[in-house]
């Protein structure tokens, strides 16, 4: 394709009902093996062997589908969705939306039927998986000392932290004075929310209107006697590097309280800089993000939790050990803060981390970083290329995304980031990530063009962008009734916030709306 | 190992003359110069990462990967009766071909437009969940049945402005540990004190005089499973939410699906709050990765706003006869309200929902009937042949998919039987003793549509061998 060139793109258009419209009475997707003659004489009728009053009496309301409308009907979906192998997933900052091997998926049919509680003898293999992917891989790259692979998600990870420095504070009498909680509001929301579920008070530092990120001094004015830790993000969701973060720990520090180092996003400092030399005390890695585990339409995920030496006795159980010559499970640790996620946590996600990170090697990963880098500042040039764009804060310098905003185009045309957003859909590609809440940054969007993106995959998205804003300008309407290429029209919103017509379930939406929305006139699964 | 001049296939802009290309476009002559405009010297890694050699040719990782993985023994080969919280079902081969399309295997978080399947397959998800509990109000997955357990009390809590939850004294002790952080330690002012319902020792169930002695106006929830963690069918589910709500505390229950094709649901009971585990309906087991938990609650408007979870909604749009699904009340998630959110949602399991959604349009309420009355049909007929065998019982006579192998009265210990039925290809039930000594010598053994009579019959002779 030719510099500049947009392609003729339109998403499927499948006009696909809910499933619980199709079908008809009698129809089965699958056979399950019924019970041998032997069995049922020795048994009798299964309805006997449940409790009278447990039995249950009215069938569950299920449609019932033949297995080629099932398959149909869930392609048909599929295809409705702009997945990241599909399209230039650059637009989606935070998210690292990178390549996922497709030869991890084929390695890991060999531990779909692995059972959690299996002897640790029957799993070696996969136990020295976990084992080495923490001690040989993220040790390195992090600093930390020990890893737990439990939480399944960068929040859970989070939480996980702060349970973690809950058990310290516990262990040396501190839990009730000690209470609060430092984040910024650049970090992501769960270094608020999940500490919060934990029983923390959370003090939130906002940037600087030069710097774009809270000043030293700021923080220093935050830090007490109540101060139980700092949890955040660097750099933060602005792309900005807070230069001063070791001093930023040493200050906490000082005052009695931990560090957590939220490095869901790591992808731009790899081999780079570290959460050791930086002074945290424990943080976490988002396997599916920077390890390339696929993001799997919202998890499975993993955040891999790190702790120092000194806080390892507090990781959840089981803890993965090896005795040089056997891996083993182990339950026994007093001080442990049980645990987040039952059994081992989201073995499959550290599996392809693991399977990623031996297939790049130091050099690989630097390069990742590097390119990943690199990519942000090209995307940038031609951004601010762009007319209606900010870049705000006076940080030239971004690491791995930036957040721009458009509000000189909304000022001047109406249009606003949201418009943009649904409008680039129309052009193949994926919407992209605004801002976390509250919007500091007015009319926000946030690109992180990993290494995975190609030199002309980031101009092409460009042009998208260009495009887009020349629409603004020239044509707002189109921008603002977008999207007009897209698998449906623009929707009502209305009901999702009016508890008399929500439905979050098709029995909601029969009951609340009645026959009359069942539009389609068809037969239901209820039909003759 | 052959140098490809830096190049990787996983990175375009790799190759050398691209690369140059845009540090001339930037206006730099490398990349540290860039990083160090960024991050202070002392911040900086001075050295090369020590890691291993990479294995950057796919066939290397592939084989090595697999040479690791072949150590392992599976539920494949081995004959297999773990439960415990995860469980070995038929995953219908439709649903895997669904969860691993490239659309849906790397999609995140795009919009409702450009991701209009991801958001209708979530919004099928809570409608089939919702058919098979009764229940109008269902979430999107998180991540285990421990969370969602752990989400409920903390709902339940909040809505009563109260601060203890009864639970059940059988329980997994791995839930427990994650309940017992969602109810944060002693001394934290949102504290939940969990105290737990003695279960009747002759039939398993949650003993009601005991249950009445803890109940209390301070009460915010009972917290009830069912099947139990041992496998035990509570039928008393209807007199426990009426004491519960006699006192003005909210019923939980937490619910394995699978099993409602024949088991009454929740809500025919009493219950204001349900969670469970999805697993069962279509993942694969994945060493317990292929866990996800559910939510669901009344649809009143205090409850919805009490909700943590993802929950997608349904609505029309500007075409006639098009649906459109997005988030609904999505400014009382983490994502808008930070710490002033109903706890956190983050990324969970969202691919798991699509797989369970697949599965139960594929079973069908029939095919939830007939699962269900295999698995009791199956797992009654080896319970009552291992407790022919001399000293062997079955503690609790009313389950469903699992139940309590008690060893006593033979001469052996769980992990003895266990040793020798491994010996056997056999992977014996979770043995019970650290988790509950009361129980003497015990194991929980799980049995799923995938046990034939075969499989079953082979189990008994190994048994009778290991303990004779």
């Amino acid at each position: 394709m030719t510099d500049g060139a947009l392609r003729r793109y339109h998403a499927p258009v499948w006009n696909e009902p809910v499933v619980s419209e199709l079908g008809r009475r009698g129809e089965r997707g699958i056979f399950v093996p019924s019970t041998e003659n032997g069995i049922r004489k020795a048994v009798g009728p299964a309805r006997t062997l449940v409790p009278k009053g447990m039995r249950r009496r009215v069938p569950p309301r299920l449609p019932e589908l033949s297995q080629p409308q099932v398959l149909r009907h869930f392609l048909r979906l599929s295809q409705s969705v702009l997945g990241m192998d599909l399209n230039i997933d650059l637009g989606e900052g935070t998210c690292t939306m990178k390549h996922s091997p497709k030869v991890h998926e084929e390695v890991l049919r060999r531990i779909a039927e692995v059972h959690p509680l299996q002897d640790p003898e029957t799993i070696q293999g996969l136990l020295e998986i976990l084992y080495e992917f923490g001690h040989t891989f993220l040790r390195e790259i992090s600093g930390l000392d020990a890893f737990s692979f439990q939480p399944g998600g960068g929040s859970e990870a989070v939480y996980t932290n702060a349970c973690i420095l809950r058990k310290h504070l516990e262990r040396r009498g501190e839990l009730e004075t000690r209470n609060e909680i430092i984040t910024t509001i650049f970090s992501h929301p769960c270094d608020a929310a999940s500490p919060a579920t934990a029983g923390f008070k959370i003090v939130t530092l906002y940037p600087d209107e030069r710097m774009g990120r809270p000043t030293t001094e700021a923080l220093k004015a935050a830090v007490s006697k109540h101060t139980a830790g700092l949890f955040i993000t660097n750099p933060e969701d602005t792309g900005i590097f807070n230069t001063e973060i070791d001093e930023w720990t040493r200050i906490v520090h000082e005052a009695g309280g931990l560090c957590a180092y939220d490095q869901a996003n790591a992808n731009a400092i790899l081999g780079v800089t570290r959460a050791r030399e930086a002074g945290f005390d424990m943080g976490f890695f988002n396997l599916h993000k920077t390890f390339s585990s696929p993001h799997g339409s919202d998890g499975p995920a993993c955040g891999a939790v790190g702790v120092t030496r000194e806080l390892e006795r507090y990781l959840p159980v089981p803890v993965v050990t090896f005795d040089g010559s056997k891996y083993r499970l182990e339950y026994d640790r007093p001080d442990s803060i049980g645990k987040v996620r039952d059994f081992l946590g989201s073995v499959p996600v550290v599996v392809r981390a693991y399977a990623w990170a031996l297939s790049l090697g130091a050099d690989g990963l630097r390069q990742v970083a590097e390119t990943s880098m690199l990519n942000n500042r090209y995307l940038e040039k031609k951004i601010l290329a762009i007319p209606g764009v900010g870049k705000p804060y006076a940080v030239d310098a971004r690491v791995d995304q930036i957040r721009y905003s458009w509000q000189k185009l909304k000022d001047e045309t109406g249009v606003g980031t949201e418009d943009i957003e649904r409008r680039m859909v129309d052009y193949g590609i994926q919407s992209y990530f605004l801002s976390h809440h509250p919007w500091v940054v007015p009319e926000p969007f946030t690109p992180e063009p990993c290494e995975t993106y190609s030199k002309a995959d980031i101009d092409y998205w460009a042009t998208v962008l260009r495009q887009v804003a020349a629409e603004a300008y020239a044509d707002p309407q189109t921008v603002k009734s977008a999207p007009h290429r897209s698998s449906i029209s623009k929707m009502d919103p209305a009901p999702f916030d009016d508890p008399a017509r929500w439905a979050m379930t098709w029995r909601a939406f029969l009951r609340k709306r009645g026959a009359g929305e069942r539009a389609r006139g068809t037969a239901g699964p209820r039909g003759p | 190992m052959a140098k490809r001049g830096n190049v990787h296939p996983y990175i375009p802009n790799s190759v050398p003359d691209v690369r140059e290309e845009m540090l001339r476009e930037v206006g730099a002559r490398d990349a540290d110069s860039l990083y160090r405009e960024m991050i202070p010297e002392r911040l900086m890694l001075a050295r090369r990462m020590r890691l291993p050699e990479p294995l950057t040719a796919e066939r290397d990782l592939r084989r090595h990967m697999e040479s690791l993985l072949a150590t392992n023994r599976t539920c494949e080969e081995t004959l297999s009766f773990l439960g415990g919280g995860c469980w070995q079902h038929y995953v219908p081969a439709v649903c895997d071909e669904i969860v691993r399309r490239s659309e849906f295997l790397t999609a995140y978080s795009g919009g409702p437009y450009s991701d209009l399947g991801r958001f209708q397959a979530y919004f099928e998800f809570q409608s089939l969940m919702g058919d098979l509990l009764e229940m109008d109000v269902v979430g999107v997955t998180t991540y285990d049945w421990g969370a969602a357990a752990g989400n409920a009390i903390r709902m339940a809590s909040r809505l009563t402005g109260r601060r203890e939850v009864l639970v059940p004294s059988v329980m997994s002790p791995r839930r427990l540990a994650i309940l017992r952080n969602f109810a944060q330690p002693e001394g934290m002012p949102e504290h939940i004190r969990l105290t737990t319902v003695r279960n009747d020792p002759r039939t398993g169930r949650l003993d009601l005089k005991d249950l009445r002695r803890k109940i209390s106006t301070r009460t915010a929830a009972v917290y009830l499973e069912n099947p139990s963690y041992l496998g035990v069918i509570e039928s008393q589910g209807n007199a426990i939410s009426d004491i519960a709500h006699d006192h003005g505390a909210e019923s939980i229950v937490g619910v394995d699906p699978l099993s409602l094709g024949v088991l009454s649901p929740p809500s025919a009971y009493g219950a204001d709050i349900v969670c469970g585990e999805a697993q069962p309906l279509g993942v694969h087991m994945y060493a317990g990765g292929g866990l996800a938990g559910f939510l669901a609650s009344r649809d009143e408007e205090r409850y919805v706003a009490e909700f943590p979870s993802l929950l997608v909604g349904i609505t029309r749009t500007e075409r006639d006869g098009e649906w459109g699904f997005a988030h609904c009340r999505y400014d009382r998630t983490s994502y808008i309200a930070r710490d002033q959110a109903k706890d956190w949602v983050g990324t969970a399991t969202g691919l798991w929902s699509i797989a369970a959604a697949t599965y139960m349009a594929l079973l069908g309420p029939e095919g939830f009937r007939e699962l269900g009355e295999t698995i009791l049909q199956r797992s009654h007929y080896v319970a009552r042949r291992l407790s022919e065998i001399r000293g062997v019982r079955v503690l609790f006579p009313d389950f469903f998919k699992e139940f309590v192998v008690n060893f006593d009265r033979t001469r052996k210990g769980v992990r003895a039987v266990n040793r020798g039925l491994l010996r056997q290809g056999i992977f014996g039930g979770h043995d019970l003793g650290k988790e509950f000594p009361d129980l003497g010598r015990s194991a929980l053994y799980c049995v799923t549509e995938i046990h034939s009579q075969e499989d079953l019959d082979r189990l008994v002779a190994a048994v009778r061998e290991v303990v004779s």
